[in-house]
């Protein structure tokens, strides 16, 4: 009885604190947020006003939402594929890629391991204010100075509406390339090394290594990587608000739902506009996590 | 002896032109373009610190131009007027905490939940592993009432309002709980049962055998967990933002967002890249020396 007591203590007294915080800083604003959403809230008055799904009307007729809908989508596309077909390709050479008999990786692999990792341990606020001076517009950029030198340019990485999309692809691919190239050289070497052997044995090349023996066999690892970049793609912030023109700009045309809910929310105080932004993106993530368990169902493949 | 040295390096001359001639033209391709790879990635950040001893002149010239001299007082001015120092002194302060705090109320709760039935046990562990699927964005607002609500609290509302250090150790807290009950509560059931159990057998309580027994029996999943929430918290920069808006406050990420967005044209750009070198420098380092554990820990979630 008395240890049964103890017992049931023990648990409380473990659970208070986690709990407690959990509710008071997660749970309740998430709850509060879908309430919010439907006022039309700007801060000043003590009680919001309750409008229903007004502010999601007004969202639908905003070109701005639609801008930045229409740039996560690309971005939930574009860096996911980028991304892994980049890194697949590199943790391939770096762990099988060595020709010849037998299975190893390029000499120098774990040396360029190490160095494929260096931005993913910097800040990505250091990482959108070092390439805001790497795209300078004129020669005094590192990238367009040796454009200019052969005749080419300027660009204006981050002031061309048409560029300024593809600058910030860019910059997120260079980030995250070197997480991946770990993460598959780990999913490669749990895969028994006489799969590879066997299958040079049989004459395959290193073509066919990689998209019949490799491929298949990294494929849960693949899904996951998916699952993370789709999730970075529709969460990106720091990158889009720290390194381009007017947060977003030039011209909106940058801008994604959370530089647009952060827009909304700080800076115009429409806290119930920018909250339903929210629940929109809210179901977005949620439409994405459950597309992609059911999409990649798949026979797994034991080893 | 000479002539035996004669042949190891005429033997060793031979291997390596054996060697070569093995390397066909796709072995010299996968360097290329692995070559390619490193100088994407180390050219941007070599480039900066290169500029950060440039001075105001030289960094609007040729961006490829060396230096003339070696202008370390950029440095100075960074870490003095641009406060790099201040807000680096504050996220360590930050970090220190919220990342101790996370683990010792993370490890107690994943440790619970995975090891002790209770009921409700599985809709409490539900509800912190549902947060992994929540976008932040969405709780950014209420969060920043629930805040400074909380400043209204009595006795200890002034430490944990809004603009207050320890207001921001306990968000972290709260926002690294998902993955961190996630990932330690699977780790502690991978661990034996037994000598827990003799433990208590012998007399011991249940909050000794954790802090005793089971947390030493842990070390290597919370050593991975506490990188990726050192590192995780770190680099955050949307909730100090919304949570610390008094400058003396902020932490690094701030500090060095806005010396390039706000300052506009009058910007001390020397300054700017010698605090872009001050906050990358001491990351790369210790990368370098911890980079077996760093990349293991932060790809440890993801294979689980």
């Amino acid at each position: 009885m008395f240890q049964t007591y103890r017992r049931g203590l023990f648990i409380l007294s473990f659970l208070a604190a986690p709990v407690t915080l959990y509710l008071v800083y997660v749970i309740s604003p998430y709850a509060q947020a879908f309430y919010i959403a439907m006022t039309d809230w700007r801060g000043v008055t003590a009680t919001p006003n309750f409008i229903g799904f007004d502010n999601f009307i007004r969202l639908f007729s905003d070109g701005i939402f639609w801008k930045a809908v229409t740039h996560n989508a690309a971005l939930l596309v574009l860096l996911p594929l980028l991304t892994i077909v980049i890194a697949l390709f590199f943790a391939f050479l770096l762990n099988v890629g060595r020709e010849g008999r037998g299975v190893a990786g390029v000499a120098g692999s774990k040396f360029y391991r190490v160095v494929f990792f260096f931005p993913q341990v910097l800040a990505v606020t250091v990482v959108a204010v070092l390439f805001q001076q790497v795209f300078r517009p004129d020669d005094s950029g590192m990238l367009n100075a040796p454009l200019m030198a052969l005749g080419l340019g300027p660009f204006g990485f981050l002031s061309d509406p048409g560029l300024a999309f593809w600058s910030v692809l860019g910059v997120m691919v260079w980030q995250a390339v070197g997480f991946y190239v770990v993460l598959f050289s780990a999913g490669l070497a749990s895969i028994p090394r006489d799969m590879f052997e066997a299958a040079q044995i049989d004459g395959a090349g290193r073509f066919s290594l990689f998209f019949r023996v490799t491929l298949p066999l990294l494929w849960d690892t693949v899904q996951v990587a998916w699952v993370y970049l789709g999730i970075l793609a529709l969460d990106v912030f720091a990158i889009v608000w720290v390194m381009t023109d007017q947060h977003g700009g030039p011209d909106f045309s940058t801008t994604v739902m959370a530089t647009e809910i952060y827009r909304n929310a700080f800076q115009y105080f429409r806290f119930g506009y920018a909250s339903a932004l929210g629940v929109v993106m809210f179901f977005f993530t949620i439409g994405f996590a459950i597309l992609s368990l059911r999409l990649s169902r798949r026979e797994r493949i034991e080893y | 002896m000479t002539s035996t040295s004669w042949t190891a390096a005429n033997s060793r001359r031979l291997a390596r032109r054996e060697r070569r001639r093995q390397l066909g033209p796709l072995a010299i391709l996968t360097h290329v373009a692995l070559l390619v790879w490193t100088v994407l990635t180390v050219v941007p950040i070599l480039w900066t610190f290169l500029a950060s001893v440039k001075s105001e002149d030289e960094i609007f010239g040729d961006a490829w131009s060396m230096p003339a001299g070696l202008q370390w007082d950029n440095f100075a001015r960074a870490w003095e007027q641009a406060q790099i120092g201040q807000y680096m002194l504050n996220s360590v302060i930050v970090v220190s905490f919220s990342t101790f705090g996370t683990m010792l109320v993370g490890s107690m709760a994943a440790y619970v939940l995975a090891r002790y039935p209770f009921r409700g046990n599985r809709a409490v562990y539900l509800l912190f592993v549902s947060g992994l699927a929540f976008p932040v964005y969405l709780a950014l607002t209420p969060l920043f009432f629930v805040v400074q609500n909380m400043g209204n609290v009595p006795l200890v509302g002034p430490f944990i309002g809004l603009n207050t250090h320890a207001g921001l150790v306990l968000v972290y807290i709260a926002y690294s709980m998902p993955f961190t009950v996630f990932f330690l509560s699977a780790f502690f059931r991978t661990l034996p049962t037994a000598v827990g159990e003799a433990a208590r057998v012998d007399g011991a309580s249940h909050t000794r055998v954790f802090f005793q027994i089971m947390l030493p029996m842990a070390k290597p999943g919370l050593v991975s967990i506490t990188i990726f929430n050192v590192l995780g918290q770190w680099n955050q920069y949307q909730l100090p933002l919304v949570l610390l808006q008094e400058r003396d406050k902020w932490v690094l990420t701030q500090g060095i967002a806005d010396i390039s967005t706000a300052a506009g044209y009058d910007q001390d750009w020397a300054a700017l890249f010698a605090a872009l070198t001050l906050a990358i420098l001491p990351m790369l380092v210790v990368y370098t020396i911890f980079q077996r554990q760093i990349q293991a820990g932060l790809t440890a979630g993801a294979l689980k």
